[in-house]
Formats: C-alpha cells, structure tokens, sequence
C-alpha cells in the first residue's frame, strides 16, 4: 500500500504548492470568521432587542442570505457589483470572496445568537431587577454569560463551515487551498494524489477546529447549565 | 431606463434556458437526498448499534466526508476517484452521487441524533415481548426516530440544495452553470444572477412547504420533535 | 425620614394587561414587624400585585411610598434604590443558572452595593450559613434541590438588607416534603421581626404567624382583618370558605 505513494512528488510538489494555497485560505477563513462573528453579535441582538423597523430589516437580510446559495452570492458580489449603474464597484477576487464569507458568517452566528438570547428566561432578568440592578448590570452579568455559553455550540459549528465553504473562493478566481490543487492538477495530471492531499489539510484544519471548540466549551461548562431548559 | 428594460428582457428570454438548469437541480437534489438517506439509515443504525469496529469504521467515513469541503469531493471522485475505479456516470450522475455519498454523511447524524433521543424502555418493550433486535430497530426504534428526524432533515434538504450550486464548478448543467453561460455572452451579470437567486429561494421554499406537510401528515398526537429553535421560550422580547 | 409614616404604603394601585383589568384599586401598608399574607384564588392578581410594589411591572395608576417618601417610577436610579429596600422571593426560584450558590447571593453585593469580591464572597457565605446552606456554597443550582434553591434565593434577597420582603408563593413550586425547610427559614425571618408580604396557599402557617390576612379575587381585595377573626369557626368569610376548600384538596390529594 505505502509504495504505491509518491513520496517524493508529494514533497516536492504537492506540498509547497499547497501551503502557499493554504496561506490565502486562512487569511479569508480567520478574518470572516472574527469579523463575521462580530457582525453575526450585532445582528442577533439587533434582531431581538433592535427597533421594529431594525428587527424586520435584519430579519429580511438574514433570511435572504440564508435562502440563496453562497455560490450565487459570490458570483454577485465579483461578476455582478461591476453591473451597477454608477457605482460600478470592482472587486479583487480576495476581497469579493472575503466579502462574501463575511456577509454569509454574519447571517448564520445571528441566528445562534439570537436563538441564546430568546432562551434566557424571563425570571433571570426579573431577579435582577428586583435586586436592584440596572439594565447595563443585568446584561453584562446575567444576560451575556449565559448567552454565550448558549450560542457557543452553534457559533463553533459555524466556523467549521467556514473553513469548508472558504473553498468557494476558488469559484471567483481566488486561489486558495482548492484552486492551488487545480492549478497543480492541470500541470501534473495526478488529480487523486493531489485532490486527497488537500482534503487531508481540510480534515486537519476541521478536526483542529472541532478540538479548539470542545475545549472551549469544556472550560466554560457550567454544571446542569444549557441541558433540558426550554 | 433603457438599460433596466434592456437588463429586464434579457433575464426573461434567458428563464426558459434557465428552468432546464432547474430541473436537473432538482433531479440532482432528489436524487443525492435519495441517496443519502438509503446510505445515512443504515450508518446511523450501525453507528448505535454494531460492534465497536464497525462503528469506528462508521465514523471515519462521516469524518471523512463531513470534513472535507463539498467542492473539493467534487473534484476528488470526478476527476480522480470514480476514474480510478473506472466509474463513467456523466457530470450530473457524478454530481448527484458526491452529493449523495455527503450527505448519507450529515443524514446518518441526523438519525442518530433522534435514535438515541428515544427512551431506552422503548427498546426494551420490543424485546421483552420476543421481538429480535432487527425486529425492535424496524418496528419501534425507526418509526419514532425517523418522524423526529423530519425537521432537521428539511434543513438538510434546502443545505444540499444550495450545495448543488457548487456543481457548476464541474460543468454540469444545472441551475448556476446556466445562469453564468447567459450571463458571461450578455454581461448581464448581476440581473441574471438575482434571478438565480430567486429560483433557488423558491425551490428551498416548495421544498419546506412539501416537507411540512408531510411531517403534518405522519404526525403522531403527543409525540413531537422537541423544539429546538428556543422560540417558544421567548422570554428576552418583552424586554428589560 | 418620617417617624409616623409607615415603611412601606402601596396606594391604588391598578394594572391592566391586555385589556383584561388584573389589578382594580389595590392597597396595602406594611409597618415594621408586619406580616401580610395574601390569598386567593390563582389569577386573583397576588403575583402581578406583588410586581408592581417593587415595580417590576409598572402599574398604571397608584402611588409607592417608602418612608412616606413617593417613588418617582420614571427614575432609574430611584428604581434601583427602590427595588434594594423591596427584596423578593419568586415562587420558580429565579437563581442565575450560571453561577454558583455563593456567586448568586454575591452577584448584587458587588454590583449594586460595590463591594469588593472578597468582602461580598464572605458576606455571601455568612448570608448561606443562615439559611443552612453553609456548605452547599460551591454549586450550581441545577445540583441544588428546589428547598436549597428557594433558601438560596432568600439569603441573596436578605443580603441587599432590604426594609421588606416580597414573597411570591415561595413554596408553591417545591414538592410536598421540602416545603418545611423554606418554611422555618421565613418563620426565623418573621420571629426576627422582618416586615414581609407574603402570597402563599399554606394556611397553616397564615394562620399562626400573619399579622394580617388579605384575601384577593379578581384584582380586588375582598377580605382583610387578623387570622383570629377572619379564621375563626363560626365566621362567615370569604376567607374562611376558601380555606376550607383548600385544605379538603389537600388532604383528597393527599390521600390519593
């Protein structure tokens, strides 16, 4: 099994190639994924504690993001922008996909974090409040902390699909991780070799995630706390 | 004006191009769902119920392919894979079956997820009454956990849907592949892809609308999914 | 401030939610060393009347008076002041969920009071200790039973040294056994001379130890006077025909 592996091809060749290709990865993966989360905060709890007219205006954007394929979001945001009358805004490849991983990231963390912050009930604040605290108080030492620990296992699960979904970026000619392989594809012609080595990066870049998140969530666990409450 | 008229008939003469593209989405949807669930079922029983190897075997392939981007599989078994075996089944086969073989990887979470959601009493009730344990999976385990599966497996359905977007990467001839055809000879970019856009919304939304129903249908009075969206608590909106 | 003016006087007060009127033209005035219980048919507004004293719900007319001195509602700060005076029980318990024990009585004395974590952490234990929870300080609720959750809730309430104290059905959510322990540790409360209002369904306990009994149907209260004449064999009250209807329930449950 281990001699049909072309050790030295996938060192000199694959391997080099690849790196540079996950470089470009993970400056759209680490970006979308901070600012994303910070837009997602922002949206959720506009969503919930927001003025009506913000609450249906996030509602709406979140539900159209969501509802349409982040293919045809990055397709819009580089071959499309260039379209609109006066603006003619042209994206480099690099920016659009970031845009696009942002903007999609943001939706869906708004979604977990909203569903955290509706879960807290009612009793929670009310004791707050007649202890004496002041809306500011309740929030940071009430609301939040239970919010996030809510939030986490969506929110985590979220990044993993960024990681996966940032090969996309390879659609709008950014190349990345995935686009490395294909252009290295068409210059070897060895595409199982080359395809099964940056799944294995993929792989190692998920299951590192997944780690970093369980001991997150492990750390910040609370005995009895986000089990069987409604 | 001009323009926006301009951009306007050109969507519209391009539609009845586009809906063939909407069509093998939607065959390649039904048919990677199919898939996914005849593959899922029996990984989720086994990831449950087999002996310990069988179960680790299980889940390097659900680590598998629920680590590695859709994209890439893509290009993995069409390019490389399916050629190795030599597996000649066209761009949408191909499509359909990577799409399949993910999503047996998601499907068979999903059913796990409410196997073991199901009190254990249920389990020993079968046996207790002579039922094998093949008989006990059939008859009681499975009827229950599938009804709960239904909502998780409607959002299951509108993510493959949007995944299949990425197969235009490979040509095959669906909705997005269509759209960017048009689009590239009219540079009528961003209409074309609004309407794109707007046919898989719509599709997500017939395809939730059917699945509703039937959860409707198959609805068993005092055994529902749990409900996960927190909604019903509700307690922040009345505010501090 | 005012030496002849009562601790507590609640003025008027009306509520209605949804259009429905839950609370009609409610008084009540506590005086150091009060004990008031409220009674009632469920839905008679106990819990919303309780809510509106510390102003957790706003009611639409009447005034709040501490000290003799109104309550301006449109205040923050006199919000804050107010509901630090005005301690309260809940008949769910309400502790943080993601806090310990100690941590939850502590939480206010920090943030309200400003005191230092050292100092609210001793202050905390010593409030547990009261309460005979001394060493369950280092969990969370969810390990607690009901009866340590609700002793909890009081030690955190008792630690802001309110005036008075609220409670809601303090017992009304724990099962029968644990009932006792909440019980003895208002009754030290009450023997200590703590003014307290009291919505409760343990006639037992109304019975010997309120100053006052308040019976309360449909947002209005219909009875009030002392347990000894309200209560007394032969009186023909409201009050009394709903005891007796309560305490047949109890003892058909407990016999089932």
């Amino acid at each position: 099994m281990l001699e049909c592996i072309d050790f030295a091809f996938l060192a000199d060749r694959v391997i080099p190639a690849l790196n540079r290709g996950l470089d470009v990865s993970l400056r759209l993966i680490i970006p979308a994924a901070l600012i994303g989360g910070a837009l997602g905060v922002f949206t959720g709890v506009t969503r919930v504690f927001g003025p009506r007219w913000a609450r249906r205006l996030a509602d709406a954007a979140v539900a159209v993001i969501r509802g349409v394929p982040l293919t045809v979001q990055l397709m819009i945001l580089y071959f499309g922008l260039p379209n609109v009358p006066y603006l003619r805004i042209d994206l480099e490849p690099f920016t659009a996909a970031l845009a696009g991983f942002i903007f999609c990231t943001g939706a869906y963390q708004s979604e977990y974090v909203r569903g955290a912050l509706l879960s807290i009930r009612q009793g929670q604040i009310r004791a707050g409040q007649a202890l004496g605290m002041t809306k500011l108080q309740i929030i940071t030492s009430i609301v939040v902390p239970q919010a996030v620990r809510r939030a986490l296992p969506g929110c985590g699960n979220e990044v993993i699909y960024l990681i996966k979904y940032s090969s996309l970026a390879y659609i709008i000619t950014c190349i990345e991780l995935t686009g490395r392989a294909k252009t290295l594809i068409s210059q070897t012609y060895r595409p199982t070799e080359v395809y099964l080595t940056a799944a294995l990066y993929y792989l190692a870049m998920v299951t590192l995630a997944t780690w970093l998140l369980n001991w997150l969530e492990r750390k910040l666990a609370i005995p009895g706390f986000g089990k069987n409450n409604t | 004006m001009d323009a926006f008229l301009h951009s306007l008939t050109t969507v519209f003469n391009a539609l009845p191009y586009i809906a063939q593209g909407a069509f093998v989405t939607i065959v390649m949807v039904a048919g990677a769902l199919s898939l996914g669930f005849l593959l899922g079922l029996p990984l989720a029983v086994a990831q449950v119920y087999a002996p310990r190897p069988v179960r680790m075997l299980v889940g390097l392939y659900v680590w598998f392919f629920r680590g590695v981007p859709v994209l890439l599989l893509l290009f993995l078994f069409y390019f490389g894979l399916f050629n190795v075996i030599g597996l000649d089944l066209g761009m949408i086969g191909s499509s359909c079956a990577v799409l399949g073989l993910a999503s047996a990887a998601y499907q068979s979470q999903i059913f796990r997820g409410s196997i073991q959601s199901l009190p254990s009493g249920q389990f020993k009730a079968g046996r207790a009454l002579g039922m094998t344990d093949m008989q006990c999976i059939r008859s009681v385990v499975l009827p229950q956990a599938l009804r709960i599966s239904i909502p998780a497996w409607s959002n299951e359905y509108s993510i493959l849907l949007k995944d299949s977007a990425m197969c235009f990467a490979l040509g095959t001839p669906e909705i997005m592949a269509r759209t960017h055809f048009v689009a590239s000879r009219t540079y009528e970019y961003l209409p074309l892809y609004i309407a794109a856009g707007c046919i898989y919304f719509l599709i997500t939304l017939a395809g939730i609308t059917l699945l509703r129903r039937l959860e409707r249908r198959v609805r068993i009075p005092g055994c529902a999914a749990p409900d996960m969206t927190g909604d019903s608590a509700g307690g922040m909106q009345t505010g501090i | 401030m005012n030496a002849s003016s009562p601790l507590l006087q609640v003025r008027g007060v009306s509520k209605t939610l949804g259009g429905r009127a839950i609370l009609h033209d409610v008084s009540i005035t506590v005086d150091p060393g009060d004990l008031k219980v409220l009674i009632g048919p469920s839905g008679a507004g106990k819990s919303t009347f309780l809510q509106c004293i510390n102003r957790l719900i706003a009611p639409d007319e009447g005034e709040i008076l501490l000290n003799g001195m109104p309550i301006d509602g449109s205040s923050t700060a006199e919000l804050c002041r107010l509901r630090q005076e005005v301690g309260m029980i809940f008949q769910d318990f309400n502790l943080f969920d993601h806090l310990t024990a100690e941590a939850n009585v502590a939480l206010a004395l920090r943030k309200v009071r400003g005191l230092s974590s050292d100092n609210a952490g001793k202050r905390a234990r010593k409030e547990l200790e009261r309460v005979g929870l001394a060493s369950r300080a280092g969990l969370y609720p969810a390990q607690l039973s009901g009866g340590q959750k609700q002793r909890v809730a009081i030690a955190r309430a008792l630690a802001m040294e309110p005036k008075v104290l609220l409670l809601d059905e303090p017992t009304s959510a724990l099962d029968p056994e644990l009932v006792g322990e909440v019980l003895a540790v208002i009754r030290d409360l009450a023997a200590g001379g703590m003014p307290m209002i009291m919505a409760t369904h343990q006639m037992d306990f109304a019975r010997s130890l309120a100053t006052e009994i308040l019976f309360m149907e449909q947002g209005r209260i219909i009875e009030q006077g002392s347990p000894a004449d309200l209560l007394a064999t032969g009186a023909n009250t409201r009050t009394r025909d709903f005891c007796s209807r309560l305490i047949a329930s109890e003892s058909g449950k407990a016999g089932a």
